[in-house]
């Protein structure tokens, strides 16, 4: 039972601590990450490779938010059926956290599981924040999960 | 060779030992849990039905009074006024009415069951975070509540303060406000509508635009015809008073209308100034964006400058989905540990030496670790293993900055809870929508109550 125990100590004590990166919102009330490199991620992961990620993501939000001839069209169709297509039909913005979901788990299994990290979906964090789990016992070797809010 | 036989022989039986006696069942707290969703473990003060698929606010408010009102004067203009006005006039006013009083129940139910725009509570991780990230020059000795944090942003040329929410443990994104009866942070935060039972934010305010505006057209339409009807029944020498006694119903359809008329046109109105202008009722009540404070040139920041587009972006602008997941299940500790444990386990078993000192921060680990996929630490303190008692001593930090919360946080059982005290919150109720350490404070609430009233 010991051993059992120390053994799950171990595998949680993998996971140390996160690394947050919160939301930019100088342009506004828009779903947008900060870009900025975090200091304690810089033994783990490229510079280049991570504001690649974010950039990507960020391209993504602001295409699922963006005010178009689409949107408006849907949005205009809803109000015209008194908005009882939305329970029926997905929305664009639903579509696009799909598409967001697929590229974190591409992103996931190319680039940071060989890193030995991992990145969740923001969605789950409420688009709020992302998150890096570090582990400051197991560098490099253990899996924490990137948590991607 | 006699040996070897020997050993041959008693092998089989060495082997045959361990059969009989069955091996010892499966650790006895590994038992099949139902699962639960995560409305179930909801920290704010909302109710759910069908499941997790509608929301309320805990307080129904007067939403049966506003449905009520709504079916009744409806329904009386349908069973006593169409049939004389379809005879008199034209069968195209009950059609009217029909599609007015469809779109005026269907937003209003929509208004009331939709998720405003609710921000899911910090998880631990996140709250240590930020709270590393704020620089405490008081301490965390002191008793008094901190003066209250705040993060300055630029948008579009303008200084916005982004407040710290203590109950929710988060920088409050722009235009978010905490609801203190529903006890959420709520995006877009508009006001809390005790006529719909539920707060207005990005989410639905649309449904409730809709539902205003289709409810004064509806009260509008509903007074003309019954004008018409007592006007046209009182012609011929037969007076008023004759018309309203055969047929007493629309006398009730009048009062009520007059009366109700008024005051939804002016909202109507109001809320088509607001969404021209996009703004919200709380930043217009406020100020926000009006100068009162002397400051020069003090703009909404969020305004696209041209009404057309302010009015598309409000109202026909994408639909932001829930970020609280209710039907979501709540990931138990057994699933959130094998997940890991797949991955980590060659790593764990080198490190055993590494491990063994530093228990300190192992506890504090594997407080963490069962919570790191879960966006309510409200389900952990039921699940949280034996070991993690001694967590207090280790949390006696993070304890300290909490009591200061205390005071400003409506729930004291709450603010336990979100520092994972497994030993307290097993009193507490897993239930918090029933909580009831929060009645004794719907007193106080009542004033606010009143006071959003509009």
């Amino acid at each position: 039972m010991a051993e059992t125990h120390s053994l799950q100590d171990l595998r949680q004590a993998a996971v140390a601590s996160k690394v947050f990166v919160q939301r930019d919102y100088t342009s506004g009330t828009i779903c947008k990450f900060q870009t900025k490199f975090p200091a304690e991620l810089e033994s783990r992961i490229d510079k280049q490779q991570f504001e690649e990620t974010m950039q990507t993501l960020n391209n993504l939000y602001a295409e699922a938010e963006k005010l178009g001839g689409r949107s408006y069209l849907e949005g205009c169709l809803a109000c015209l059926t008194a908005y009882t297509i939305f329970l029926c039909m997905e929305t664009h913005y639903e579509k696009v956290l799909k598409k967001i979901a697929k590229y974190i788990q591409e992103q996931n299994e190319k680039i940071f599981a060989p890193l030995g990290l991992l990145l969740t979906d923001p969605i789950e964090r409420g688009l709020r924040v992302v998150s890096f789990p570090t582990s400051k016992h197991h560098a490099g070797r253990s899996v924490p999960w990137l948590d991607c809010h | 060779m006699m040996k070897n036989r020997e050993y041959q022989q008693i092998d089989p039986q060495a082997l045959a030992t361990p059969t009989p006696t069955p091996p010892p069942r499966p650790l006895p707290e590994h038992k099949p849990k139902r699962a639960r969703r995560k409305w179930e473990v909801f920290p704010g003060k909302n109710r759910f039905y069908c499941n997790g698929r509608i929301i309320v606010a805990r307080q129904s408010g007067v939403l049966p009074l506003t449905l009520g009102l709504i079916l009744l004067t409806s329904g009386l203009f349908f069973v006593f006024d169409c049939p004389f006005l379809v005879k008199h006039l034209t069968s195209c006013i009950p059609a009217i009415g029909g599609v007015l009083f469809v779109f005026v129940v269907i937003s209003l139910f929509q208004t009331s069951f939709t998720d405003p725009g609710i921000l899911p509570r910090a998880t631990p991780e996140e709250a240590a975070d930020i709270e590393k990230q704020i620089d405490n020059p008081t301490g965390s000795s002191s008793s008094y509540r901190p003066p209250p944090r705040t993060k300055e942003v630029i948008i579009n040329q303008q200084v916005v303060k982004l407040k710290y929410c203590f109950t929710c443990k988060i920088f409050r994104p722009p235009r978010t406000s905490h609801c203190s009866l529903c006890d959420n942070c709520v995006e877009r935060f508009d006001h809390h509508c005790p006529w719909v039972g539920n707060c207005v934010g990005k989410r639905n305010y649309r449904f409730f635009y809709t539902f205003v505006v289709s409810l004064s057209f509806l009260t509008a339409f509903i007074f003309g015809c019954v004008t018409t009807h007592l006007a046209l029944r009182s012609q011929g020498g037969n007076g008023l008073v004759f018309a309203l006694q055969s047929s007493p119903a629309s006398a009730l359809e009048l009062v009520v209308c007059f009366f109700s008329v008024w005051s939804i046109l002016g909202l109507s109105g109001f809320h088509t100034y607001l969404v021209a202008a996009n703004l919200t009722t709380n930043e217009d009540i406020k100020g926000s964006w009006s100068g009162k404070s002397g400051n020069e040139d003090v703009g909404n920041p969020y305004s696209y400058n041209s009404m057309i587009k302010n009015c598309c972006s409000v109202l026909c602008g994408p639909m932001p989905p829930s970020l609280i997941d209710r039907r979501g299940f709540v990931p138990s500790d057994d699933s959130v540990q094998t997940s890991p444990v797949e991955i980590e386990l060659p790593a764990a078993k080198n490190d055993i030496n590494m491990c063994t000192h530093g228990t300190k921060g192992l506890l504090e680990t594997a407080s963490r670790s069962p919570l790191l996929t879960s966006s309510c630490p409200q389900a952990k303190p039921q699940a949280a293993p034996a070991f993690l008692e001694p967590l207090p001593e280790t949390t006696a930090g993070r304890q300290s900055t909490n009591t200061p919360h205390k005071h400003h946080s409506h729930h004291r059982s709450k603010g336990k809870q979100a520092s994972h005290h497994t030993h307290k919150t097993s009193n507490s109720s897993p239930r918090p929508h029933h909580s009831h350490s929060s009645r004794r404070k719907d007193s106080k609430n009542r004033d606010p109550k009143f006071s959003s009233l509009r």
